[in-house]
């Protein structure tokens, strides 16, 4: 978690990823960043999302994008 | 079928008054039938291609739907399943549906790429290596680039199991086929259009006025706005030679009203018709002319296409191994600031370019896409810049400094629009420039506007009519403009709606416009 | 529910109302301007006890006058002539006679012969327009349709007609509810005068066949007529322009001879009925003005009691009565059109 957290601030210092939980409803995220953190994820963190797993759901927050990361770790 | 015709509406009269008095359980096989009518009525000749693409996407689906459920099957029935091959058999299932679906694209994505773009492919054969190939003319089936997209965007979800397939295949085939949708879209998504369209429905009049309100709307920005600046368009763009300078800038600005009118008005009536059926559609514009910049304009005009190249297109492109490896590479060898872009940008130029030649096939599309894609990728590097700059200077936070933002977005969504008229390139490259000349401008202060088929009252009529739209716009920003008029008492709510379709009857451009002199009275 | 239900009727109803009286205002008045457009409506409020009827384009409503036919010879005629009627048009407009009365003789001007197909939009609606509403209109707008039109704007005149909201005058406000009676039973008066001067020479054309949709039609009119026990006469007006081909002429003759039909020519009877083109013209040779008309009536009348027998029905004393009543009118208009003509040197209205 604290890795996906250096991560996330690192592509937007400006966003507060604690606590928002509508970063794609709200339109924080834009399609460059959520590019950015897939990328990311898979550079250090080893973690492949398919492009299925791109939906509201999994990037409103970062516990939802810990959940993710989690599942696609587990399969 | 047009939307602006008595046909039409007679056509929507009928299916009206049978939906909500047939029983609940046929509303949707009316639709269906009613939506090949309307497209039998359009062109008759096209059924099969509709028809093909229907058919093939439903029977993928429910080939990918066996093959998911013999997996599910398999797994449930067998109760000491290793973790192992519960990932090699759900592997393999998804493999055999991606297989399934890739060829349920190159079907369907192929017969829309013959008809659409065999004569571009030709023409530019021809241009490059001086052939002389003759052009094929395929004509094109009402609607192929839409209906084609959205059957093509429920197969990817349903391979990449995101809901699961309609078995029915004349279920299907109203997915596919539904009027209201036919001619321009929206693209529908199967999971949003479904809840709405195979579900019965009660005669809600609440809602069917909101719909009836929003498709009178539509043909008041239609026939009112759009139509009527047709020969001002038309006229500019067909004599380059004649109209340089500061008819280029009219041309600019009047295309770009011209297309807002006609694009967002026709969502309006397909949007309002659909709901008078009961079936919501999805937004397709948010108030576009109200963006700040480009990437927000994209955010809010033609939604539906827009997300559905980045989620079909974008994201997949972005996040494939092959574009991960190429990610590596550049970091590697970029750097990582310079690095981590090259995969963004490479995706957002595809999605560009193919974003252009959906639009339509000839250079002109390709060459808007890309400068939009420009556009798009200075601002993102810009961006930097322009938190320095609102951080230094107060003033860019003012509202202000807001409208001049929407200002400066129109104009230059205007710009790059201009290549679909001149639809020549170098063309538009020429007569651009002119606008920063000092010809034409005298002439057309001086009657010059007047001599292109438009009279000053119909200038009178699109000013006001703009000056509407910006109210409106206004007024939408707050909720939709529908749920705010259903809020009013009953004599002013009527009085609008009354209003406008006594102004839509009266100045709306259409039929043989009444000239006095044809009666003058010579030798009969 | 039943309540909204009410709410929506009302609204519908209103509306349906409002968009009435908007055609109402829009479409043309014909009361001061393009005259000739109120001919057709006209006759509804004639209809009955009219012997002869004459169908045809303006050469029948300039060129005879029912009040003279009645004056010298007792003979009831009216006249259903439009601008520009077309051969079909002619046909709908006896067939939508016949809806009212049956006349004795039909006489039936041949210059639209020359006309093969739908010719114009504007004369098409100055005919179309005032017909009641019918299935014989419904045929003859068919039938009368260019390209560009459609039926719906006959059913409803308002999608022709909502750009006129630009040039709306106090005509059409003054005549938003009333119409301007113009004619005298089909005829439209002239009394002004204009010498005939040089007529051009007739252009040579290349190819003179009438075509085969003036005869279907005018096979109808005269099946039509056969069945009524109609007499029906075809004539050509005594137009010096524009040119009547011998051509035309021949074909036209030969048919009347082949179905023992009668065809008369007025151009080649000048001298027989008295027309002089110096005097009896109103526009230098088109159309007979009111002198020319009486001229013409007169030994047409002649024509119609000695060669078809119609009747004299000045006997009728509730017939005599009502056109006594035109014949006021008529003497009327002439006498207002001769007074403008003397104070102001032209006839620029009717009355």
């Amino acid at each position: 978690m604290e890795e996906l957290m250096e991560i996330l601030s690192d592509i937007r210092p400006d966003v507060d990823f604690e606590n928002c939980t509508t970063l794609i409803d709200d339109k924080i995220l834009d399609s460059f960043d959520i590019i950015s953190i897939i990328t990311e994820l898979n550079s250090q963190m080893d973690v492949a999302v398919p492009a299925d797993q791109i939906i509201p759901e999994n990037f409103n927050s970062a516990k939802a994008l810990w959940a993710m990361v989690e599942k696609l770790q587990d399969e | 079928m047009s939307f602006v015709s008595l046909g039409f509406l007679l056509f929507l009269l009928i299916l009206f008054i049978l939906y909500y008095a047939l029983p609940r359980r046929f509303q949707w096989v009316l639709l269906l039938a009613g939506s090949l009518v309307f497209y039998a009525f359009a062109s008759p000749k096209y059924l099969i291609y509709i028809a093909v693409t229907a058919l093939s996407t439903w029977f993928a689906g429910k080939l990918i739907h066996d093959e998911y459920a013999a997996r599910d099957a398999y797994i449930k029935d067998t109760p000491d399943i290793t973790k192992e091959d519960k990932k090699a058999c759900k592997e393999q299932a998804k493999k055999k549906a991606r297989r399934l679906m890739v060829c349920c694209l190159i079907l369907n994505l192929g017969i829309l790429a013959v008809c659409k773009y065999t004569d571009f492919t030709i023409g530019t054969i021809n241009s490059l290596f001086k052939t002389d190939i003759a052009f094929l003319r395929f004509a094109l089936p009402m609607g192929i680039s839409f209906y084609t997209f959205q059957s093509m965007g429920y197969i990817i979800d349903v391979s990449r199991g995101k809901y699961q397939a309609e078995l029915n295949p004349a279920k299907f085939a109203l997915f596919v086929t539904f009027f209201p949708q036919l001619v321009q879209g929206p693209i529908s998504r199967f999971d949003q259009l479904s809840q709405t369209l195979y579900s019965e429905h009660d005669f809600e009049a609440q809602k069917i006025t909101q719909g009836a309100w929003r498709a009178v709307w539509g043909f008041f920005k239609k026939m009112v706005v759009a139509d009527r600046l047709v020969p001002v368009v038309t006229g500019i763009a067909g004599n380059p030679d004649k109209y340089v300078g500061g008819y280029v800038l009219a041309l600019v600005f009047f295309y770009t009203i011209q297309l807002y009118a006609d694009f967002t008005g026709g969502i309006d009536i397909t949007i309002g018709v659909a709901k008078m059926f009961g079936v919501d559609l999805a937004e397709n514009f948010d108030r576009p002319f109200f963006s700040k910049n480009i990437t927000e304009f994209w955010r809010r005009w033609h939604i539906t296409m827009g997300t559905w190249f980045k989620d079909y297109i974008f994201y997949p492109v972005s996040v494939s191994k092959w574009m991960l490896k190429v990610s590596k590479w550049s970091r590697a060898k970029l750097g990582p600031q310079l690095g981590k872009r090259v995969p963004v940008y490479l995706s957002t130029i595809l999605v560009w370019l193919a974003t252009g030649i959906w639009h339509g096939a000839s250079w002109n599309f390709v060459v808007w896409g890309l400068l939009n894609c420009l556009v798009i990728i200075i601002s993102q590097e810009l961006e930097p810049l322009y938190a320095k700059f609102h951080e230094k200077c107060a003033f860019s936070n003012t509202k202000g400094w807001d409208v001049f933002q929407m200002f400066r977005t129109f104009w230059l969504m205007a710009f790059l629009r201009v290549l679909d008229v001149y639809r020549n390139v170098p063309l538009t490259f020429r007569m651009v420039p002119t606008i920063f000349s000092s010809k034409g401008w005298s002439e057309m202060f001086s009657g010059g506007m007047l001599k292109l088929g438009l009279e000053v009252r119909d200038y009178i009529i699109v000013a006001v009519a703009i000056v509407i739209f910006l109210i409106v716009g206004i007024l939408q920003g707050k909720k939709p403009v529908a749920e705010q008029l259903a809020e009013k008492p009953l004599v002013p709510r009527y009085l609008i709606v009354w209003v406008l379709i006594i102004v839509i009857l009266v100045f709306g451009a259409y039929g043989i416009g009444f000239d006095a002199t044809q009666f003058i009275y010579n030798q009969f | 529910m039943k309540k909204r239900i009410v709410k929506i009727v009302i609204c519908v109803v209103l509306l349906a109302a409002t968009v009435f009286m908007l055609q109402k205002l829009l479409v043309p008045k014909y009361a001061t301007t393009n005259e000739e457009g109120i001919l057709s409506s006209e006759y509804y409020a004639n209809a009955g006890n009219n012997d002869v009827l004459f169908i045809g384009d303006c050469e029948v409503y300039t060129n005879f006058s029912p009040v003279k036919l009645w004056r010298d010879y007792g003979i009831t005629s009216y006249i259903r002539g439009t601008p520009q009627q077309l051969t079909w048009q002619s046909y709908y407009l006896l067939e939508d006679t016949l809806r009212y009365e049956t006349p004795k003789v039909v006489v039936f001007n041949v210059l639209a012969m020359k006309y093969a197909e739908p010719q114009n939009e504007a004369y098409n609606r100055l005919t179309l327009d005032g017909m009641k509403w019918s299935k014989t209109k419904l045929d003859a707008v068919k039938a009368s349709m260019t390209d560009e039109e459609t039926v719906a704007s006959y059913i409803f005149p308002l999608l022709r007609f909502h750009s006129r909201w630009n040039e709306l005058s106090s005509e059409d406000i003054n005549y938003l509810f009333k119409t301007e009676k113009l004619s005298h039973n089909g005829y439209l008066m002239r009394v002004d005068a204009k010498p005939a001067g040089q007529v051009p020479d007739p252009v040579p054309l290349p190819d003179y066949t009438i075509g085969p949709k003036c005869w279907e039609y005018l096979d109808k009119i005269r099946e039509t007529c056969d069945q009524k026990g109609i007499k029906l006469v075809l004539i050509k007006a005594p137009s010096l322009y524009p040119a009547w081909y011998d051509q035309w002429d021949k074909q036209v003759a030969d048919y009347a001879a082949k179905y023992g039909l009668e065809y008369i020519n007025f151009y080649a009877l000048a001298d027989e009925t008295g027309i002089d083109y110096n005097t009896d013209t109103y526009d230098a040779g088109l159309h007979l003005n009111l002198s020319g008309a009486e001229k013409l009536s007169a030994w047409f009348g002649k024509y119609l009691k000695e060669k078809c027998g119609v009747e004299d029905r000045r006997s009728d004393a509730a017939l005599a009565a009502k056109w006594a009543e035109r014949e006021e009118f008529y003497e009327f208009m002439k006498e207002a059109q001769y007074k403008q003509l003397r104070e102001e040197g032209a006839v620029t209205r009717y009355k």
